[in-house]
């Protein structure tokens, strides 16, 4: 074991590299993907059965193929379009289909978008009905209800399924390392093992690198859960 | 053309393989695992947690590319120590399927452990008191009827591993995925056949989502459920 070569400033440096390019990505994809995710859900639950349809079918293939597909789709895929090789040189969006960051950013967001829409749909269906039926009769209109009444409790009861997601997108991120031209963390492992020629100290570096951020993820969802469910929690005597 | 798409199909197979022989490696680490968990001692209590935190800490891709190439590495090594001039590879295949048979293996300890404790614990206790032993409980008591309370979160394990299996095409196993990707640099259409291989393991989950789903129902016969 030579652990002296992880502790190398250049090493150290390469890894401080690939967690922040990591964590931009983790944060900018679950940014993009709870805004998609709360539009999936509401057309899951809500009554256009056209809209529901589609977004069911979504995220059915969503969860049903893996991540990585999908990112070699939106990477190598999207350029043998001629439709999308005509534009991507100069029209706005298309112009960003050539970097990679944006690619995987566009793969990761649209993957979790899936998994939590199905998550936060589960938590809207959950709303006890008398809840919804007393807003009714109080006069609200359908956006007010959603608004007062059923929004602010289902995302309370999507919280810890939605915590598990979040560490699940994290470990997701290091897929983005199958893209050339990605440095975060794996990929930050993989570069100091062939110049090193030394797998286990480089890629032990990146797990416990990732276990840390795995642990300050749950401690935070913890401490979110404590006060955003409190009035969930069993009474203490 | 067509040829890419037999390749691919071929793939599949191996996609299949990989997956199941990983689940029993899975199965087996997970029954394990829980025993361990449940089994009040101290030291055993402490290791499969420890398994359990650490393997669902890490990605999997990381576990695997340390595995694959750490396990290289580190068995040449040894070889060497005993002064035998050979060097091995270990094969992507055996690789994949022991990192993820070992992963998961901790997701399945924590499913197991759950559905041993929701079986009453008088069940257990009835079964000690016709005098049978340890092992013939589990086997004729307990796995029975965990089966009905692990399957949900089983099914969840299962999905997720066959998706995972697509990264080992990642440390070179010919699988589906690897030969989408060559097949998508030979012809240039790199849509059509990643397409393709999305399509055959939508085909897999989807079949697997009803085959367990089948099974569920199996298991839960004589249960009711109250109408939600």
């Amino acid at each position: 074991m030579r652990w002296d070569v992880i502790f190398k400033p250049s090493s150290l440096a390469l890894y401080a590299e690939g967690l922040l390019t990591t964590l931009g990505l983790l944060l900018s994809c679950l940014a993009v993907g709870a805004v998609l995710a709360l539009l999936f859900a509401l057309a899951l639950t809500g009554r256009n059965r056209v809209l529901r349809t589609m977004v069911g079918a979504y995220t059915y293939v969503i969860r049903g193929t893996p991540l990585l597909i999908q990112l070699y789709l939106i990477y190598y895929g999207i350029a043998q379009l001629e439709w999308v090789q005509a534009r991507w040189d100069a029209v706005w969006p298309w112009t960003h289909f050539k970097d990679p960051f944006f690619c995987a950013l566009l793969a990761f967001s649209l993957n979790t978008a899936g998994y939590t829409a199905e998550i936060l749909a589960g938590a809207i269906r959950e709303t006890p009905h008398g809840e919804v039926e007393a807003a009714q009769a109080m006069g609200m209109t359908r956006s007010a209800v959603l608004r007062r009444i059923v929004l602010p409790s289902a995302l309370r009861r999507a919280l810890p399924a939605y915590s598990n997601e979040v560490v699940m997108m994290l470990h997701s991120t290091s897929l983005a390392s199958a893209v050339p031209a990605m440095l975060d963390v794996t990929a930050a492992a993989s570069r100091i093992y062939s110049d090193f020629y030394l797998p286990f100290e480089a890629y032990i570096a990146a797990a416990a690198l990732y276990l840390t951020v795995t642990f300050t993820l749950v401690g935070i969802f913890r401490l979110a859960e404590r006060r955003y469910l409190a009035y969930l929690a069993p009474r203490a005597h | 053309m067509t040829g890419y798409y037999a390749s691919i199909l071929q793939g599949a197979l191996l996609t299949v393989g990989v997956s199941l022989a990983a689940l029993g490696v899975a199965i087996l680490l997970g029954l394990a695992g829980a025993t361990a968990k449940l089994s009040g001692r101290p030291l055993l209590v402490g290791l499969s947690t420890l398994y359990t935190t650490l393997v669902r800490g890490v990605p999997e891709l990381v576990l695997m590319l340390l595995v694959f190439y750490g396990g290289t590495i580190g068995l040449n090594h040894l070889l060497a120590l005993l002064g035998i001039k050979a060097t091995v590879d270990i094969n992507p295949f055996l690789a994949g399927v022991l990192t993820i048979g070992f992963i998961y293996g901790a997701y399945m300890t924590e499913t197991f452990r759950g559905a041993i404790l929701s079986i009453p614990r008088g069940q257990m206790e009835a079964a000690w008191a016709f005098g049978m032993g340890r092992f013939q409980t589990f086997v004729r008591i307990t796995l029975p009827q965990m089966v009905r309370y692990a399957l949900p979160g089983f099914t969840n394990n299962w999905l997720v591993l066959i998706k995972a299996t697509a990264l080992v095409s990642l440390i070179g196993l010919k699988e589906m995925t690897y030969l989408a990707k060559q097949a998508s640099s030979a012809t240039r259409e790199p849509f059509t056949f990643f397409l393709f291989a999305a399509a055959l393991f939508l085909v897999y989950t989807s079949v697997s989502l009803w085959a367990l789903r089948w099974l569920d129902r199996r298991f839960s016969l004589g249960v009711k459920r109250s109408a939600a």
